[in-house]
């Protein structure tokens, strides 16, 4: 079949229009980022009042606790629940911008403070787990494109389980094979990169094995290209072909996956951090939950929204950068 | 590629069998408490070793089956349907309704994965049915978008513009051709669904928020052996064995239905 | 000089896709293959380079390197420097991701020495000398900034970067603009003139008698047939090459058939051992048979240009169910359509009028607003100025089935829902939606299927059966108008012959009227009876098609005239 006639695309004269479209998209950008803060700080706000039972009580440890009434009418006083909805809103608005997350009641601290020394251990987990997730999925990629159809459907097989394992059952089996079989590391965490390596491998196999199916694809897909076939024509070797032309290609579904990446680093940390005993965000998460803790679990929650929103937006950043069709869609 | 569906297929079925008839894999009695034998490793007489409380984990584990998938499907069923309607709306609607229901899902992305859940369980307290309901709302936005741009899509397929020619309403192309050919991709995703609640379930009851024992579901069995990870393994070990089990075969069925209808 | 001999080359277990062929290219001449899609052609161009990906055996010589043995450092510098690869700029032959400079530069850098500074200087002068304006912009941007034809001068450039001896041309001017794609020509002319061997690979023979001296015509797999280009269009010697060139309409009369009907249940384009076709000149024309207007009463056709031409005293034919000539018979007219996208005029002051039974074609090239004003005429789309009116009265997509106005697409298979068997998309366009079996297997040997395909997918079928299941869809409402929009531009040039006679066929059994819409002049002559000349959204010329293309008024119409390859 002939290939159908392509409508001419009227050239874009210079670079100079693709500037120009630089400030209004990132002032577009800010807005929604401000709009997204702004519903999640208000969903919070109400979260607390959602709880069945008085507000107070769930402030100081849910219906169960027996909370002293100096407590309840410190929590009350604190925040403002016995002034009109409004009111309260405006107050909680203003707590949230000058960074007043409230008071952790557990630990009996403020919030800010709570997050502020745990925010670096989960951070150190989430980065060096995406890039050791990135290194493997490349490598699996890279190694079974060369491999040829059977180490193709291997690795797509692989990579299908390693997305599919929960992050508990990864944690046990990696702690059973290597600490109580081989006794090469120590089941629970210890400063320093021995005490990093099985909980970076639990919450990197997982996060591997999505971005290795994309990556494959969009490698497959680029090496079958007419314009990789064109590059062999010209004498590219196959590295060169896979350095120049593929990797850019599966780079860019592998950055628009990072957002969802750090989402799914964080959730993966409230386990991982539990089972290893690593400090963290996600390990206060958790004991927050489990007592109820309101404040902190609001603040925990806020803290990664804005996260979220900040990786979100560098990621289409980069996006951007490295696909420039992007800015002419 | 076919042996995929096959393997997945049976594994399924076996999961099927155990969920709907466990008496048939398993005759003992999967409550029944036999004290003395309890904590032992895996052996030729309990396969999967045995709890706390002596009973077989192997046949808990295939008694669980039903429990597990019933939560999996709820769930999934509360995401997909939340989803459906989100999807369908921002879709099919005007133009400012598909801006405000993008909006709106994108603030419930800025509760990634379980945090959302978590959110859900602290207002509600723990238990089976909140952390359903918790892992059918958290999953919900990530269907919804994947639905959304099923639909873009489909909408602006030459084949509506061509029923717009041969005289068919707005209405009639939107219920025999754009409805079911978005149908389709639900199908793959519902599958792929399952195994994913599947998971996430178990990760909250692992955690002691969803379900608890002595009820022979596999997230209350990951529960009660949380404690013992490193002394009595095979407590949490083999229930998250067929965790996985499911999962991969529930995706790998999703997979090969998706390459089927895209080929 | 590159000599093939006995090439063969299979994939996997199967039959071999290119099956013992031999030819020469020397130096400085343009040796041609021809053949449709499966003829194992581009397989054929490929594996001259060693990239055909299957396993090649006989033997392949440039001077005296055996390339079918070549090591991978034997090839690593002859491609790029003794062959260049230049493919189908349609495809995505430039990686959209890198600049164009870079891609041209590829070949400098792997070969050469040269530093940064003396590659850019080269790669500008390269883009210079395939005629790209501007080079050192283009250089910077990337492949979708650039018009088609400029992306197809940057593959030439990419490939004679090191000015190879032989030059390898696999469909360098397939879905261009006619105009645009004489400009390839010339300048693959000229480097043919300059003493570089090209081998040209093209579906279309016209492209190729332009260029090539020499020719061979592939199906199957095998040669069946080569030599001069001259002899080989004027004494075909193979049925196969005799049905290709009865197959090109540019030349055919009106209503002369193109190729034969293809046998009900064939699988293809290309059946086995048709009966020999007569030479185009020599078939007679079959008479009118559809009426016509008394000259008196006849309508112009257009705003623009200039009037009709002396009428034609023709016998009015009654055709069989007609109406009488006091109806009216001007079934669709179109009055100053606008439509503008933005700041861009896509159409401008568009207005023409359709005879009842008759074809009006709108040819233009890309870009003109051809396919808008088909999108206006179908109300798919708005006119921000202007009315489009059916049987006299305005339209705007209200009561489409009494509209009695249909259409045909370019992408036939798109145009179908997915889920849907042949059957089924039948059914589905009945007027009442009833959804009988034999309707269905009527409509398909209307158009010359079989009725055993209701059953299938229509994906399964090839190009020219989807176009006929699509047209038969269109035509189960009984529609009074067809708008067919580039419907055979996708198709190889034997399936576009059957699909023509097919259309003609209707008109004249059923009595339709057609809005033809095509960017090739070839096509437009042979089908239409009337022709609208459009560019950059404006009716240039319009009149009785021999009177446009016989005459033409306008400088633009020339060109187009001149670009548009003829079998000589």
């Amino acid at each position: 079949m002939v290939e159908p006639l392509v409508t001419d695309p009227l050239p874009i004269e210079g670079a100079s229009r693709a500037r120009h479209r630089w400030l209004p998209w990132a002032l577009l950008r800010l807005g929604g980022v401000v709009f997204v803060l702004w519903a999640v700080a208000t969903v919070t706000f109400f979260a607390i009042r959602l709880i069945p039972g008085d507000p107070a009580e769930a402030i100081v440890g849910g219906p169960g606790s027996q909370a002293s009434a100096e407590a309840l009418a410190q929590a009350r006083a604190d925040y403002g629940l016995d002034q009109p909805l409004l009111t309260q809103y405006l107050t909680y608005l203003s707590h949230l911008v000058r960074g007043d997350l409230g008071n952790s009641y557990s630990l009996r601290s403020p919030v800010v403070d709570v997050i502020g020394e745990n925010i670096g251990g989960t951070l150190l987990l989430a980065v060096v787990s995406l890039v050791v997730a990135s290194l493997i999925a490349l490598g699996v990629a890279a190694l079974s494109v060369r491999g040829g159809r059977l180490a193709s459907a291997l690795a797509s097989l692989l990579e299908v389980i390693a997305a599919a394992v929960p992050h508990f059952w990864l944690a046990i089996a990696l702690i059973l094979l290597f600490s109580t079989v081989l006794g090469w590391l120590p089941p629970v965490s210890v400063p320093g990169v021995a005490g990093l390596v099985l909980p970076v491998l639990t919450l990197a196999i997982p996060l591997a094995g999505f971005l290795g199916q994309v990556m494959r694809e969009s490698i497959l897909a680029a090496i079958s290209s007419p314009f990789v076939l064109a590059s062999r024509a010209r004498g590219e070797n196959e590295r060169g072909v896979f350095w120049r032309h593929a990797l850019r290609h599966a780079a860019i579904p592998a950055i628009g996956l990072t957002g969802w990446a750090f989402g799914a680093l964080i959730s993966g940390a409230v386990v991982v951090e539990t089972i290893f005993a690593r400090p963290g965000l996600g390990r206060s998460l958790l004991s927050a939950v489990q007592q109820r803790d309101v404040p902190l679990v609001l603040g925990v929650v806020l803290v990664v929204a804005v996260g979220y929103m900040l990786v979100t937006t560098l990621t289409d950043l980069a996006d951007r950068l490295v696909d420039p069709r992007v800015v002419r869609r | 590629m076919k042996i995929r569906a096959i393997v997945a297929g049976a594994i399924l079925l076996f999961i099927a069998v155990a969920a709907l008839a466990p008496g048939v894999l398993a005759p003992t009695d999967p409550l029944a408490i036999h004290p003395l034998e309890s904590f032992r490793p895996p052996s030729f007489e309990h396969l999967f070793g045995t709890d706390e409380s002596g009973r077989d984990i192997l046949t808990r584990v295939i008694h669980g089956a039903g429990a597990s998938l019933l939560i999996g499907l709820s769930a999934t069923a509360i995401g997909v349907s939340i989803a459906v309607v989100l999807g369908l709306l921002a879709g099919l609607g005007p133009r400012w309704l598909d801006f405000g229901t993008t909006r709106f899902l994108e603030v419930l992305f800025a509760f990634p994965g379980l945090l959302f859940a978590l959110l859900f369980i602290v207002i509600y307290g723990p238990g089976i049915v909140t952390s359903t309901i918790a892992v059918g709302l958290a999953t919900a936005p990530g269907y919804a978008r994947i639905i959304r741009s099923t639909v873009l899509q489909v909408r602006r397929a030459p084949y509506l513009e061509a029923a717009t020619v041969l005289g068919r309403g707005r209405a009639y192309r939107i219920v025999h051709h754009l409805l079911p050919n978005v149908a389709g991709s639900l199908f793959v995703l519902v599958t792929l669904g399952i195994g994913q609640s599947i998971v996430w379930a178990s990760s909250l009851s692992y955690l002691g928020l969803g379900a608890v024992p002595p009820a022979p579901e596999w997230g209350a069995m990951l529960s009660a052996g949380r404690t013992y990870i490193t002394s009595f393994w095979w407590m949490t070990f083999f229930p998250g064995a067929f965790i996985v089990l499911t999962a991969v075969a529930t995706t790998l069925l999703g997979r090969s239905i998706q390459d089927r209808t895209r080929s | 000089m590159i000599s093939v001999s006995d090439l063969t080359v299979r994939f996997a277990r199967a039959a071999p896709v290119v099956d013992g062929i031999s030819f020469d290219v020397a130096p400085g001449e343009c040796f041609a293959i021809v053949g449709q899609s499966g003829s194992g052609k581009s397989v054929t161009a490929r594996s001259l380079l060693g990239l055909s990906g299957g396993t090649v055996s006989g033997s392949v010589f440039l001077d005296s390197v055996d390339l079918v043995n070549a090591s991978a450092r034997q090839w690593r510098s002859i491609r790029g420097k003794e062959i260049g690869f230049v493919s189908q700029g349609a495809l995505v032959a430039l990686d959209p991701l890198r600049t164009v400079g870079r891609e041209v530069g590829d070949a400098l850098r792997l070969h050469t020495s040269l530093s940064a500074v003396e590659q850019s200087a080269r790669i500008q002068s390269l883009l210079s000398s395939v005629g790209i304006p501007d080079p050192s912009l283009r250089a910077s941007q990337r492949a979708d900034e650039l018009s088609g034809g400029l992306r197809q001068r940057a593959i030439i450039a990419s490939a004679i970067a090191l000015q190879p001896r032989f030059l390898i041309a696999d469909e360098p001017t397939t879905a261009l603009d006619s105009t645009v794609a004489a400009g390839i020509l010339d300048l693959l002319e000229s480097l043919r003139a300059s003493g570089t061997g090209i081998l040209l690979i093209s579906h279309d023979l016209a492209t190729v008698s332009r260029l090539a001296s020499r020719v061979a015509v592939m199906q199957g797999g095998r040669i069946v047939e080569s030599g001069t280009v001259d002899d080989v269009l004027r004494m075909p010697r193979h049925p196969y090459t005799r049905q290709l060139i009865a197959a090109v309409p540019a030349g055919t009369p009106r209503h002369a058939p193109l190729a034969p009907p293809p046998r009900v249940g064939n699988s293809g384009p290309g059946a086995a051992a048709p009966p020999a076709q007569p030479s185009p000149a020599v078939s007679a024309r079959p008479g009118p048979s559809f009426p016509t207007m008394p000259p008196a009463t006849r309508p112009g056709v257009g705003n623009e240009g200039p009037g009709a031409a002396n009428p034609v005293a023709e016998p009015a034919v009654e055709h069989p169910g007609a109406p009488g000539p006091e109806f009216s018979t001007t079934v669709l007219a179109a009055t100053g359509l606008v439509r503008r996208f933005g700041p861009r005029l896509a159409v401008d002051d568009v207005g023409f009028q359709l005879e009842r039974g008759r074809t009006l074609g709108i040819v233009g090239e890309s870009g003109s607003g051809k396919t808008t004003v088909a999108r206006l005429v179908l109300a798919l789309d708005k006119p921000d100025a202007g009315t489009v009116e059916l049987f006299g009265r305005p339209w705007a997509g209200r009561d489409r089935r009494e509209a009695r106005i249909g259409a045909i697409y370019q992408d036939a298979l798109s145009s179908f829902d997915p889920r849907l068997t042949v059957g089924q998309i039948l059914s589905d366009a009945q007027t009442d939606g009833r959804s009988r079996r034999a309707d269905v297997s009527e409509l398909l040997e209307l158009v010359g299927l079989d009725p055993s395909i209701a059953a299938r997918r229509p994906r399964i079928l090839s190009g020219g059966q989807q176009q006929r299941v699509s047209i038969a869809r269109a035509i189960a409402p009984s529609p009074a108008i067809l708008v067919c929009d580039e419907p055979v531009s996708s198709l190889d040039v034997i399936a576009q012959a059957q699909v023509l006679d097919l259309l003609d066929k209707l008109q004249r059994e059923l009595g339709m009227s057609y809005l033809f819409i095509s960017h090739d002049l070839g096509v437009i002559r042979h089908m239409s009876d009337d022709v609208l000349v459009m560019r950059d959204g404006r009716v240039l010329e319009s009149g009785p098609t021999e009177d446009v293309f016989g005459a033409p008024q306008h400088d633009y119409t020339r060109a187009l005239i001149a670009a548009a390859p003829t079998l000589d």
